[in-house]
């Protein structure tokens, strides 16, 4: 938990943040094994994505019969296209990808608001039962998801609630409450109390004090929670592939049934595994501050 | 075009019901007189939230385990058995599965820690520049799923018969080392190699999360206390273990214990890449077929007792360094 937000924001995740060591002194700096490591690991890394996003340009054919590396040395670039981006979208996946928006968009803000005011009331308002409440929340960041499934399953059922955009955003906004609360919490908690206080004296109701200055106050660790359910969300399979059971399908539950039943049309594959990812990698490449503090503070979830 | 609109609404409704709902909480208990306004209002505030929590977490915890002493969950013969138990600590499959659980539990948290450290350490050094681009890229995988991943990975581990030209990396690098490999590697199950395989993925995945932490848990060591070492004449290699590593121990214990966690609970990658078959079956995958695909509750239930179990220490860590840091307040 030391990697939890609080106020005053100043790490750079991604960025160097002190200067580097003076070079040539005392063997700091990088030496070639260091360079050279460093590069493998890198390359390591980069690499099955890399094969897989060449692929997804090329055709059904050429991708079985010989490596994609084999671009590198010219063969078949000339058959490069988009057409297997349109066959798997024909195939299920573009109503898949608006499925996802319309899963984790609400799935996100639902949480993230109700997790304000509850951690508004926790940092700012005095209850009874307000210590164990809270350590209630902590003690629930770890627990598996998997207890909610065969419960869930039934009460869904004895309730008659068949609408499957309902069950997946209040499954998401539970299951991502605990770390909403705690996150959100500490960090409210962190604003300094004068600027809370004065409000009162000018006479403002909490609910006016929330909307008007916490809310505004807290967006770092507001989008820094958001990103990380959102991402949470969009990747999430388990969740969508018990709940959704209408026949609508979300992009993780599309791109699993592609590999299960079409497991040797790569054409496919690959196209719709760039598709699912394209939405995290554009938070990625965008939001990429955001998106690390999101995942620090989010390291301890369960 | 209709499933776009249905999706914006959806959208619509989601997000303009949960202001609506506290709007409406706030506005009724504005109507109270002051005293019990000012009582009531904190759980207003803290309601929803709690309910959410009650309703997907406490109240689904308590019917698992009593679900767990049940046979034939859900129909009318339901009655009181120790049978789930019998299953959890006699069967063997689910045995096999908790070998690889922990095969997972003590590979993939050590190596991605291993080489998030090396990383971090190693691009400390750089150029900003450089620094930023070799952590971009080994950070990129986090924001895949693990579906996304698997699909990845499953493209590297494709195998073709001997004799045609393989178009998977590893099948084409072992043609050319050696032999052309006679069987999939994710069907070897000898030493439980297509295990390892498996979690290459995830290590993969979290190396770049381990890497970000330890970066800047790294950058906070005080520079004085290196260069201090460093006036000793003491070599790079013992000021990493001797006096980094010491400062940041406490760092490395919470992304270990997170990417433990997340392994326990391990599911979409051994279901995407191998159905759990070839011996490569986890506990989150049986509780899965157990659940939804014989319809076996009872059984479901008691794997999930068993998950539980294994994250109480975790709780019970969470909850103590929660009370070290309210105390310090």
């Amino acid at each position: 938990m030391s990697a939890t937000t609080s106020a005053p924001e100043s790490e750079e995740a991604l960025g160097a943040k002190k200067a580097p060591p003076p070079s040539s002194e005392g063997g700091a700096g990088a030496s070639w094994f260091a360079r050279f490591a460093l590069v493998l690991v890198c390359v390591i890394f980069t690499i099955p994505t890399l094969g897989l996003f060449i692929s997804s340009f090329r055709p059904r054919e050429d991708i079985i019969t010989s490596g994609w590396w084999t671009v590198f040395v010219g063969r078949g670039l000339e058959n490069f296209s988009l057409d297997n981006y349109q066959a798997v979208l024909d195939a299920g996946m573009g109503p898949s990808f608006v499925n996802s928006l319309a899963v984790a968009v609400p799935a996100t803000v639902i949480p993230i608001l109700a997790a304000a005011f509850a951690a508004y009331a926790f940092a700012w308002m005095d209850f009874k039962g307000r210590e164990l409440l809270f350590v209630i929340f902590v003690g629930l960041l770890v627990v598996p998801l998997q207890v909610a499934f065969v419960p869930l399953t039934q009460l869904f059922n004895d309730l008659g609630v068949t609408n499957d955009f309902l069950k997946l955003w209040l499954a998401h906004a539970g299951f991502g409450m605990p770390l909403a609360v705690y996150i959100l919490r500490n960090y409210i908690g962190s604003l300094p109390r004068e600027v809370i206080e004065s409000a009162k004296v000018d006479g403002a109701s909490h609910f006016m004090t929330f909307w008007r200055l916490i809310i505004p106050l807290s967006v770092p660790a507001l989008a820094a929670f958001a990103i990380f359910q959102f991402l949470w969300t969009w990747n999430d399979y388990l969740v969508a592939l018990i709940f959704m059971t209408s026949g609508q399908e979300v992009v993780t539950v599309t791109l699993a049934e592609l590999v299960g039943s079409r497991g040797q049309d790569w054409h496919l594959l690959t196209a719709g595994a760039f598709i699912s990812m394209s939405v995290p990698l554009i938070v990625f490449f965008a939001l990429q501050r955001f998106f690390v503090r999101g995942l620090t503070a989010g390291s301890v979830k369960g | 075009m209709g499933n776009a609109v249905q999706a914006v609404l959806a959208i619509l409704i989601g997000v303009g019901g949960i202001i609506a709902l506290f709007w409406i909480l706030n506005a009724v208990v504005e109507r109270l007189p002051k005293r019990q306004e000012e009582r009531l209002k904190p759980y207003v505030f803290v309601g929803p939230s709690l309910a959410v929590v009650g309703l997907f977490l406490l109240y689904p915890a308590v019917l698992t385990v009593w679900f767990s002493f049940q046979t034939r969950v859900g129909t009318p013969d339901q009655e009181f058995t120790l049978d789930n138990y019998v299953y959890l600590f006699t069967d063997s499959r689910l045995h096999s599965a908790l070998i690889n659980n922990l095969l997972w539990i003590i590979v993939v948290p050590s190596v991605a820690v291993a080489i998030g450290l090396l990383v971090a350490v190693l691009s400390d050094r750089l150029k900003p520049t450089s620094e930023k681009i070799a952590k971009s890229l080994i950070f990129l995988p986090m924001a895949v799923s693990f579906v996304g991943a698997s699909t990845i990975w499953l493209f590297i581990y494709a195998w073709r018969p001997p004799e045609v030209e393989q178009f998977g990396l590893l099948a084409a690098l072992a043609s050319v080392v050696g032999d052309p490999p006679s069987t999939p590697i994710l069907q070897i199950s000898d030493f439980r190699l297509n295990s390892f395989a498996l979690m290459a993925v995830v290590i993969w995945m979290q190396a770049g999360f381990a890497m970000v932490l330890l970066s800047a848990a790294i950058k906070n060591v005080p520079e004085d206390t290196i260069e201090a070492a460093r006036i000793d004449g003491a070599s790079e290699v013992q000021i990493f273990w001797r006096v980094t590593v010491p400062q940041i121990k406490s760092t490395i214990v919470v992304v270990t214990t997170t990417i433990l966690i997340l392994v326990l609970k391990i599911f979409d990658v051994p279901r995407v890449m191998t159905s759990g078959d070839f011996d490569t079956n986890v506990i989150a995958n049986i509780f899965y077929d157990q659940a939804f695909t014989f319809g076996d509750r009872g059984r479901a239930s008691v794997v999930v007792v068993a998950l539980i179990v294994m994250t109480l220490p975790f709780m019970y860590l969470n909850i103590k360094r929660f009370r070290e840091q309210e105390a310090q307040r």
